[in-house]
């Protein structure tokens, strides 16, 4: 079974984020990482390969530096990673982001499987996976807290609110994995050692055949005209328990829908 | 030689990670319990922690089949440096895992031996543990009174051995013992390393000891009456027991620099962080000199245990690529243990001092690391005995 992993590279989000002032993600000024959200993907993935035959592809579009997410999946244990990389790119949308994924998968080969995060831990938007599937005329099996390839299909679980979902799919399809699914792995050192010799392929956007005027900021169908950062937090209510601190601690809890 | 390679950030990076996820949240609760974690261990076997020195045949990451070094002793100085800097007890569960339990049957077992236990011990699934002290032989390891006699085709072991580390786990598959087999024609006690599996009759593993710190690693006495074992479970020659285990105890005494090097650094970034944070009179208890001069100091301890630990450790691994002399990584490992297991022990008075009052609080990590540190000078080799060594070394009269 073949499998594209789609995956980004943001801005750690145990650190201070920034904007930078075309109202962009500040991308600079932070530390980087592989969205940890991604990393449920390719361990899933790792391991649909692993119980039978298959090639796993990282697939991300980012800068310079989202070369290494690609890196770190490698080192994960994903076979080979494609690296979108065009100047142009910078600041595009969810809509031709996944224009970018979508045309960059045709020219991969056609996967058995496209598999991606639940969101990024940076945009949180969550709807590159349905466009991507649009994009690709495949199913969308989103969300999936458990996944198991049968036969000629996939079965995931959806973990709602109220109720669990059960979703069949023929394949090929596109599944976006939570966040529950598994644990990942940790790159071992011969992991480490391995990542360095597998092949990783950059392609601009001429080499996908897209227009630099279909992506970018200035194309993008929405624009953030405006950042203002949080206020820090307000001091916390202190109760004073003159003998009914329990009544008044209950009282605030109800009050706030946590009881 | 002044940076790590990119394979060995990377792989930092990666262990750095796994302690801040799968150790740092548990860490004060085991502390308390003193709970030995074992599934903690195969975690880190997964990871192949266990398998940094050891070729890929046995399950290990060092060589594989078309000889070229993959990991290397840098390595797991690196695994232990981190996995130290959230806990020294799951940093010397790796030591002594590798260089007492693995490395001793790696080095001196033959193929059956090595078939028998590496795989498990490389994977996490089992411990191995060494035993030498004695009661009434510690740095004097001369002086072993363990005795070992051949009986048909067994020894018979009686003696008693202390302080031995993951030997009394729920996965211990077997600990290497020294004792006397034979006196030399010069009179003097010969020495031989013999395997004893765990659960062998007349093996008696103590009640774990009431320790100052290194809470979570597991430490017993043992103690052996007329305990059988099959002559085959003899490692390497008979006699060689104690040029064996000296071996050993090189590769260790860097470990333990790697080991205090963890700790000094996590002293330094705790102390960082509340002398900036923690405010008195009015401001930062950091802005006063008082302070900023003990960080500093600290941030200094830091640096020259790295320099010193990845210095000896880059000359074990030059050694094992026949590029350098034992003498020098000797003499470099006793000088990197010296320093840095002193530089540990001031540096958690430095930074439970700047911790005033929380600092002695177990709420606090400071306390633990306070509690953990003095080990660093007794263990693997005194401060002491790495005196004697430096001293040898440099030609004085002895």
């Amino acid at each position: 079974m073949n499998i594209v992993v789609c995956v980004k590279y943001v801005p750690d989000a145990q650190s201070e984020r920034a904007f930078t002032e075309d109202n962009t993600t500040d991308r600079e000024g932070v530390d980087g990482l592989l969205s940890e959200l991604d990393e449920y993907a390719i361990e899933e993935a790792l391991k649909i390969a692993e119980a039978g035959e298959g090639e796993v592809t990282v697939l991300t579009v980012g800068p310079d530096d989202a070369a290494e997410a690609v890196k770190k999946a490698l080192q994960m244990g994903a076979d080979k990673g494609v690296h979108i990389l065009d100047e142009a790119i910078a600041g595009s949308d969810a809509p031709a982001t996944s224009l970018v994924l979508a045309e960059a998968i045709k020219k991969i080969g056609s996967p058995d499987l496209v598999l991606t995060g639940m969101a990024s831990t940076d945009g949180t938007m969550s709807v590159v996976p349905a466009m991507l599937a649009e994009r690709l005329g495949l199913p969308q099996v989103t969300f999936a807290s458990e996944l198991t390839v049968e036969g000629e299909g996939v079965k995931i679980r959806r973990d709602g609110d109220s109720s669990t979902e059960t979703i069949e799919s023929s394949l090929p399809a596109l599944v976006s994995v939570t966040d529950q699914i598994n644990e990942p792995r940790y790159p071992s050192f011969k992991g480490i050692m391995a990542a360095k010799k597998k092949p990783v392929e950059t392609w601009g956007l001429s080499d996908l055949g897209v227009d630099a005027g279909q992506v970018g900021q200035a194309n993008a169908w929405t624009a953030v005209l405006e950042t203002t950062k949080r206020p820090p937090r307000e001091q916390g209510e202190v109760v004073a328990d003159e003998g009914d601190g329990g009544t008044k601690l209950a009282e605030f809890l109800a009050a706030q829908k946590f009881v | 030689m002044f940076e790590l390679s990119q394979d060995h950030e990377d792989f930092r990076k990666a262990v750095r990670d796994f302690a801040a996820s799968e150790i740092e949240p548990h860490v004060a609760q085991w502390d308390k319990e003193k709970h030995f974690p074992t599934e903690l261990v195969g975690r880190m076997g997964e990871l192949g922690l266990f398998g940094l020195v050891v070729p890929e045949e046995y399950g290990g990451s060092a060589e594989v089949a078309d000889g070229t070094v993959q990991s290397d002793f840098t390595a797991l100085c690196v695994a232990i440096e981190e996995l130290g800097y959230v806990d020294q007890s799951i940093g010397i569960t790796l030591s002594a895992g590798v260089g007492l339990g693995i490395n001793p049957i790696l080095s001196f077992g033959d193929e059956e031996q090595k078939q028998t236990y590496l795989p498990d011990l490389v994977a996490g699934r089992a411990l191995a543990g060494f035993g030498l002290t004695e009661p009434e032989a510690g740095s004097d390891a001369g002086g072993t009174r363990t005795k070992a006699v051949r009986d048909g085709d067994d020894w018979v072991i009686n003696g008693a051995k202390s302080f031995i580390t993951n030997s009394g786990t729920d996965i211990t598959s077997v600990v290497t013992v020294t004792a006397k087999t034979s006196e030399g024609e010069d009179g003097r006690p010969q020495i031989s390393a013999i395997m004893v599996p765990s659960g062998t009759d007349g093996f008696t593993v103590e009640p774990p000891y009431d320790k100052l710190g290194w809470h979570i690693s597991d430490t017993h006495g043992l103690t052996f009456e007329d305990c059988r074992v099959p002559v085959g479970n003899l490692l390497g020659e008979e006699g060689s027991g104690f040029r064996q285990f000296l071996k050993t105890l090189d590769d260790g005494r860097i470990a333990i620099s790697a080991l205090a090097l963890g700790l000094t650094r996590r002293m330094l970034d705790l102390a960082t962080d509340y002398a900036s944070t923690r405010e008195a009179f009015g401001r930062p208890i950091g802005a006063n000199q008082g302070v900023a001069f003990q960080v500093s100091d600290l941030a200094v301890m830091a640096e020259t245990s790295r320099v010193l630990t990845y210095k000896a450790a880059w000359l074990k691994d030059e050694h094992d690529r026949g590029r350098r002399s034992m003498k020098d990584v000797k003499h470099a490992a006793a000088i990197a243990k010296l320093y840095t297991s002193e530089a540990a022990v001031s540096a958690t008075r430095i930074a439970t001092q700047i911790f005033g009052g929380n600092g002695f609080m177990e709420e606090y990590p400071v306390a633990r690391f306070y509690r953990d540190a003095k080990i660093l000078e007794i263990g693997e080799g005194t401060s002491e005995v790495q005196r004697m060594v430096i001293a040898r070394h440099l030609g004085l009269p002895s």
